[in-house]
Formats: C-alpha cells, sequence, structure tokens
C-alpha cells in the first residue's frame, strides 16, 4: 500500500530515522523498550520518544554483563548500546516491569556513559487503589525527573496537547484493526505490523499524518470485495520481533484479525481522558489497559481479554509467539492455553529463538495447526 | 555400627539434630492444621510473615519447599512434570517444582498442606508474582500481594508510603481472612520476636570471621530455615541462642568447618541444593572454607531499617530495600564489606539460571569486585534444584584451576 511503504524504510533502520530526526529538528531523543513507558510525557517536553528493538546481530559485548539465559530483545538492545550504535540518545528511561528489564536498568546505568538514565519504579499490582495512587506519584515524580533531565518546564497544557495527539494515533490504530477485522484482505498482516511498529518510532505528528492517509486508503477499500476462505486466528505474546511471520501464516492460508501483543494491541488499547489532572489522567489509562504479564491485575484478567479478542475477531485459533527466556510470558502461557481451550479455541505455541527461525519449518507447523482448525 | 572418625565428629555441628527436630515438627503441625482448625499461609521467602504469626496462621514456604525438594535430589522429576504441564524449562526450578507438586502431591514431605491463603512479596523477584497467580488460580484463594517497589538507587518517600498503605491494607485482608482482629499487643511481641531472631542469626553468621570459621556457607545454608520459616517466634530465638553459644565455643576451641582452613572464600547466589555436599567437599580438600554468602545473610539485612518498637511501622522499609530489592551497585557494596569483614581471599559465583534478578549483574559485580579488591573469583554455571544444568566434570575442572589462582595469589601476598 502507497501510504505504508515510507514506513518499511524507518522501520527496517530505526536508529538511521531517528539520528536523521534530531540532526534535522534538533529533537532531544529518548529511547523506552516498554509500552508502560509514558510517551506522551517525553513528548510534551518537547523531545521524541524512540521505542528500542534490539537489532538481531551477533552478541559480544553484552555477553560481558548478561548470561546467555537472558531474553534476546534485551541483550539486543544492550549490544547495541555498548556497540555505541545509540550514542546520539539523550537518556534512556526505565519503566519497571519484568526482573530482566530491571537488572538492565542497574547493568545500564553503570557502563553507559551517554545520556541521561531514569528509573521509572511503576506499581506492579494495578488493581488497588493504594496502587493507583502510587501510579500517579510515579507519573509526576518521572515528569519532574524529565524536566530536570532535558532542563525545561512541563506544562499541564502541553501534557495535555500530546495526549489528544496519542488519543488521535491510538484511535486511528484502532480503527485500522477494526477494517481489518471487518474485511482481513484491506491490509496485509505484514502492513500493519509495520504500521504499528512505526508508530512508536516515528515523530508523533508526521506519523498521525500518515495514519491518517492509510485510514483514508483502507476506508475506500473496505466496501471491496471480501476475500473467502482464509482462518482467522489471533497472535499472542510479547514482542514480535519477526514480521515475516505474518506473510508466513497468509501463504498458510491464515490471516490476523487482532493480537495481544505488546507490539500491537497492548500498545495503543485505551484512551486517556482529555479533561482534569493530565497526570491522573495518564496513569489511568495504565491502571485500565490491558495489562501485560509483569504486572497484576485480577488473576483471571488476562485470560478474560485474550478469548474476548478471540471471539470479536472471530478467530478460530490463536497463535503464542513467545520470546525463549521471557519469564512472565511463560508463566501465564500454560493456563493461558487452558482457558482458551475451555472456551473451545484451539491454541499453537511458537517459541522464538534469538535468530530468526527457518521459515520452512515455522510455515509447516503454521500449516499443520491450520489444517486442525476449523 | 560403623566406626566414626574422631576428627569428623568433633567438626560436626550438634545443633543440626534439633533443627532437624523443629523443622520436622513444623512441618507436622502445617499438614496436619486442618484437624487442629489452624489457617496455613503460602508465603515468599521475603515476605511479611510476623503479622501471620500474630494472627496464628501457619506460614509454610514453597521456597523452602523447593530447597528440600532440591536437596533430595527430586527436582528433575517434578521439573519436568511442569513442563509437561506447559511451563518452560527456563522458568525458576522452585517454581516449577513447586507448581508440579501441588498436583501430585509429591516431593519429600508428600507436598505442602492445601493454603487458605497466599502471601506474596515480590521483593525477590517478578517470578513470585507469576508463580502465585498461578497458584491463586489452582487454589482459588485470596491472594495478598506485597508490592515493594525496587530500590535502583533510593526508596522514595511515595514508594515508602505505597508500601505503608498496603500493611494496613495486609492487616484488614488477614483480618477479614481469619475472622478475627488483629491483636496489636500480640504483634508487638512478634516483632520484637523477629528482630532478635534476626540479630541472633546475624551474631551465628559473625562467628565466621574467626579463623578458623566455626561454621561454613554450607552450615548456613542449612541453619537458614528457621529465620526463614519461623521468623517471629520464640522458638527460633532460643534455638539460634543455642547455636550462636556452640559457634562460639567451638570458636574458643579452634574448631573449624574444614579441617585444615587455609583459603577462605565467599559465595554468591543460591545454593546448588543437590550438590552441596559435593561442593563443600571439594573446596574442604583444597583447604578453602566458603566461609559467609550474600544469600544466607539476606535474612538480616535490613536490621538497621527497623524499629524494634515499632515494628509494623517499621516494615515497609526494611521488606523493601532486602538484597535482591536494590541495584547491582549497592550489591556489589555489600559484596565488598563482606569481603573485608570475612577477609576473603576469592569470591565464588553461582550463575544461576533459575534465578534472574539476583544473577543477571553478576559479571558487573564481579568486575566491581576485581577493581577495588583484586581478589580472584569463579563463576559457575548452574542451578539450584535443576540438576540437568549441573555439569559436574566441567566444574570441578574450573574450581581446580581457580584455587590454583587462589593460592598463588595468597603466596605473594604476605
Ligand atoms: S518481558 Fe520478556 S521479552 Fe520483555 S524484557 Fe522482560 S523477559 Fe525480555
Ligand atoms: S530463586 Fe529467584 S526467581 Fe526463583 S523465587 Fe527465588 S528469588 Fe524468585
Amino acid at each position: 500500500m502507497q501510504a505504508i511503504n515510507e514506513l518499511y524504510d524507518v522501520v527496517g533502520d530505526p536508529l538511521t530515522y531517528a539520528r536523521r530526526l534530531k540532526e534535522q529538528t534538533g529533537k532531544k531523543i529518548i529511547g523506552y523498550m516498554c509500552t508502560y513507558a509514558p510517551e506522551e510525557i517525553i513528548q510534551a517536553a518537547g523531545a521524541h520518544p524512540l521505542r528500542l528493538f534490539g537489532s538481531n546481530k551477533n552478541i559480544f559485548l553484552a555477553d560481558g554483563h548478561l548470561q546467555a539465559y537472558c531474553c534476546s530483545l534485551v541483550r539486543g538492545v544492550l549490544e547495541d548500546a555498548l556497540a555505541g550504535d545509540l550514542n546520539f540518545l539523550d537518556g534512556m528511561i526505565f519503566p519497571h516491569t519484568c526482573d530482566t528489564i530491571q537488572r538492565l536498568s542497574d547493568i545500564w546505568r553503570l557502563n553507559i556513559s551517554f545520556g541521561f538514565h531514569l528509573d521509572v519504579v511503576l506499581p506492579v499490582k494495578l488493581n488497588t487503589k493504594s496502587a493507583r495512587d502510587y501510579m500517579i506519584d510515579v507519573q509526576n515524580l518521572f515528569r519532574n525527573d524529565l524536566e530536570k533531565a532535558l532542563q525545561v518546564r512541563i506544562t499541564d497544557d502541553s501534557i495535555k496537547k500530546s495526549i489528544s495527539l496519542f488519543n488521535e494515533i491510538r484511535s486511528g490504530l484502532e480503527k485500522v484493526y477494526e477494517l481489518k477485522n471487518i474485511n482481513p484482505e484491506v491490509i496485509s498482516g505484514k502492513d500493519l505490523s509495520v504500521l504499528v511498529r512505526a508508530a512508536m518510532i516515528m515523530e508523533r505528528n508526521d506519523y498521525l499524518k500518515i495514519l491518517q492517509n492509510v485510514i483514508a486508503e483502507l476506508e475506500k477499500k473496505s466496501g471491496a470485495a471480501k476475500a473467502p476462505g482464509a482462518k482467522r486466528l489471533v497472535l499472542a505474546g510479547g514482542i514480535c520481533s519477526q514480521p515475516d511471520i505474518y506473510s508466513v501464516i497468509e501463504d498458510a492460508g491464515g490471516v490476523v484479525v487482532g493480537d495481544d501483543l505488546c507490539t500491537g494491541s497492548r500498545y495503543f488499547a485505551g484512551i486517556i481522558n482529555a479533561e482534569g489532572d493530565p497526570i491522573a489522567a495518564i496513569a489511568e489509562r495504565y491502571v485500565q489497559r490491558p495489562v501485560c504479564p509483569a504486572k497484576h491485575m485480577d488473576k483471571n484478567a488476562r485470560a478474560e481479554n485474550l478469548i474476548k479478542i478471540a471471539k470479536d475477531g472471530k478467530a478460530a485459533g490463536v497463535i503464542f509467539l513467545l520470546l525463549k527466556f521471557c519469564d512472565p510470558h511463560a508463566f501465564d502461557y500454560p493456563d493461558l492455553k487452558e482457558a482458551l481451550a475451555r472456551a473451545s479455541i484451539p491454541s499453537l505455541l511458537l517459541e522464538v529463538e534469538d535468530q530468526p527461525q527457518a521459515q520452512g519449518q515455522l510455515k509447516t507447523r503454521i500449516e499443520a495447526f491450520l489444517e486442525t482448525i476449523s | 555400627m560403623a566406626e566414626q572418625d574422631p576428627e569428623k565428629e568433633k567438626r560436626k555441628i550438634k545443633s543440626v539434630k534439633k533443627m532437624k527436630d523443629i523443622m520436622t515438627n513444623y512441618y507436622i503441625e502445617a499438614k496436619t492444621a486442618e484437624q487442629s482448625g489452624k489457617k496455613v499461609a503460602w508465603i515468599t521467602s521475603g515476605g511479611p510473615v510476623e503479622p501471620l504469626i500474630a494472627m496464628d496462621v501457619i506460614p509454610v514456604y514453597p521456597e523452602n519447599h523447593g530447597a528440600m525438594i532440591g536437596a533430595s535430589k527430586m527436582g528433575i522429576d517434578l521439573c519436568q512434570k511442569a513442563e509437561a504441564m506447559g511451563y518452560s524449562s527456563d522458568l525458576c526450578s522452585y517454581a516449577r517444582s513447586d507448581i508440579s507438586c501441588a498436583t501430585v502431591n509429591g516431593g519429600p514431605i508428600g507436598g505442602l498442606p492445601k493454603p487458605d491463603m497466599l502471601i506474596c512479596g515480590n521483593n525477590i523477584c517478578g517470578t513470585v508474582l507469576k508463580w502465585y497467580e498461578v497458584q491463586a488460580r489452582y487454589f482459588n484463594v485470596p491472594l495478598f500481594i506485597l508490592d515493594t517497589p525496587f530500590c535502583h538507587t533510593q526508596f522514595t518517600k511515595e514508594a515508602r508510603q505505597y508500601v505503608h498503605r498496603q500493611i494496613e491494607e495486609y492487616i484488614i485482608f488477614l483480618e477479614n481472612a481469619c475472622g478475627k482482629k488483629m491483636d496489636h499487643d500480640r504483634m508487638k511481641e512478634v516483632g520484637r520476636l523477629s528482630v532478635q531472631g534476626q540479630r541472633l542469626w546475624q551474631a551465628v553468621l559473625d562467628t565466621a570471621v574467626n579463623r578458623p570459621a566455626p561454621l561454613s556457607a554450607f552450615d548456613a545454608f542449612f541453619h537458614l530455615a528457621l529465620i526463614v520459616t519461623l521468623r517471629g517466634t520464640k522458638q527460633a530465638v532460643d534455638y539460634y541462642e543455642g547455636l550462636l553459644a556452640e559457634m562460639k565455643q567451638r570458636v574458643a576451641d579452634g574448631i573449624g568447618a574444614v579441617e585444615n582452613e587455609k583459603y577462605r572464600l565467599l559465595w554468591d547466589n543460591l545454593p546448588v541444593w543437590y550438590r552441596t555436599k559435593w561442593l563443600s567437599d571439594k573446596f574442604a580438600a583444597a583447604d578453602a572454607c566458603l566461609v559467609a554468602d550474600t544469600y544466607t545473610s539476606a535474612w538480616c539485612g535490613t536490621l538497621k531499617y527497623i524499629d524494634e518498637n515499632n515494628f509494623i511501622e517499621s516494615m515497609a522499609e526494611a521488606y523493601s530495600r532486602i538484597y535482591l530489592n536494590i541495584g547491582i551497585d549497592e550489591m556489589a557494596r555489600i559484596v565488598i564489606q563482606m569481603i573485608d569483614k570475612y577477609s576473603a581471599d576469592g569470591l565464588v559465583i553461582h550463575s544461576n539460571r533459575s534465578c534472574k534478578p539476583y544473577s543477571f549483574g553478576q559479571l558487573d559485580i564481579q568486575r566491581i569486585v576485581r577493581e577495588k579488591r583484586g581478589v580472584p573469583s569463579l563463576m559457575i554455571e548452574a542451578d539450584m534444584v535443576d540438576e540437568r544444568f549441573f555439569s559436574e566434570s566441567q566444574i570441578a575442572t574450573r574450581i581446580d584451576a581457580f584455587m590454583e589462582v587462589v593460592k598463588e595469589r595468597k603466596s605473594c601476598t604476605p
């Protein structure tokens, strides 16, 4: 699709994009790795929030700090940092999530000399009044810390403006998912994954314009004939670092109509209330949004959410994409699988290794799975 | 009866039998709780146990149970059962063995008694959060989470307030679960006993500053059980008083844990439960004693934050600032203090694939220790319960090579 083509370059090489953005606009670039990073506040500070995914290069330098039983996302990002590829960052923020990120933050603070380093020590449970209050405190602390680090004032007005920008992006992505749900042919899975990922990389105003063009194009197309027969699937897991998986699924006769991924719907779910205290509103979205497994909600919240996504998508099955050594997701998997089975939704587990798996092997497993579901 | 080696007999710690009796009785009481009408709570090792004791709830520690599973070499079987349930073999082996054990009542004591409630303190890791969620679904019982914000570089006043409020919520949770009010005088008494127990435990560990050290880290791994499971009881205080007296006597008599102690080492991370004896013998054969460790001292490491006359108030800070809930630079500082305090000649680091928060950062700690103190260190790749990740021949070779370096260095320094 025309409007999406230029995003492929951005997503293919986000660091070059960000470096150029900095050169051209003079914007400060702030790195982060997780959907619990308060991007709205970074944007309101006039800086640019850049999500890091790690490159696929071989690990040499990170081996001196992290053992081999650490997830490839964290090893990869640390490798980039140690190799000097992230030197252009003005700062890095670490929202508290899993044990691995927690230690990455320490290792970063002790070994990486460029840019400032900020911890955002979020609550782990999100389902009590005291946790919600603490969530607000943490966002306020972050605002103060960021003001100091960037030497700027972050006003309520600028946060509100930023909130409305992010709300537009989020509801736009929601819209694209809806269109895809109604007519899966309207946009390919790969295009959609690139579209979501670019939202975490690009200058957000620029991105919104592209997103709006994409939506306009899709709306024109959505009336077009629906190709019958593809089996509807939902992806679940953490970060999907293999956009090619969408093509593999499509080649095997399936189509992804929804997801519970942190590079998918968990990134954009939930609109921030534009009224009232903007910081409290940002905090509120975090406690309302579908929860990531490193945080605690009701003990059945994740299963209920996944079943809902599958049902809304009229999905015939769910594919779990789990990154090796990722504890939070691995702990949830058996009970999620069972909950799906109780709801008569079959599922397939794909454990994603450091290196992109042989496509042939993936394809065989996906094809076999698709044959078993109706 | 086989003839006893008097040398070995002399070196045996006499309190061991008492300890075994106490633990046996403790588990019998826990397993018969239903008959005696007592409630059982499963709680994490770093969890806030004192209010449970004050409420007459029997605390049971799946992690202690995990250690028993490991020590009795039943880990592989239970871990594999968990894998058959869908749990990845990369997850913490305490969690894996506990999760499968609950479904088959396996392990050395036929499983833990069923919980009436679950108390999870996430000050040690995020694993326990996920693990307790699994058990809360399986047993369908209430779960209380004490969420202690991680202290990378500081414990903010906002975090303190948050933990404070949770302690209040905790007491209400317990009052609801038990159908009775908390007796605050009793709570104060339990708080005092907890502090007393922790002080005594620290004093026991401190006796290892002597040459030869009367106890080794391997002994500490064993005697730790009470400060974990019965912290806050008179029983623990009495036991550690006895143990301390025995250690002092050993010091006076010049009895060391290792027959010919020449080299003193510090251990980092959890024990390798299924190989403690092998490791202990291996080091002893090289005249090395592991005189202290970062693991067992974690149960008395936050004494400085506790006000024994105001236990409930000071709990928030004490439970938030334990060894695993702080940044690796502060951990490195503590390791260095221990090296100085116990006059260690080397550092043995267990890189424990089960425990990511304990093991990630060890390479940096190792570097910092090298830069600041120049002591040699050895990293052993293993797992605390799952024997499949222990390669005996490889580790033996590495220990031999390491001991050569320690000896070499010691002979060069006056
Ligand atoms: S949540 Fe999983 S994938 Fe993400 S950083 Fe943590 S361990 Fe790695
Ligand atoms: S061994 Fe580590 S990961 Fe496992 S429960 Fe203990 S602290 Fe948590």
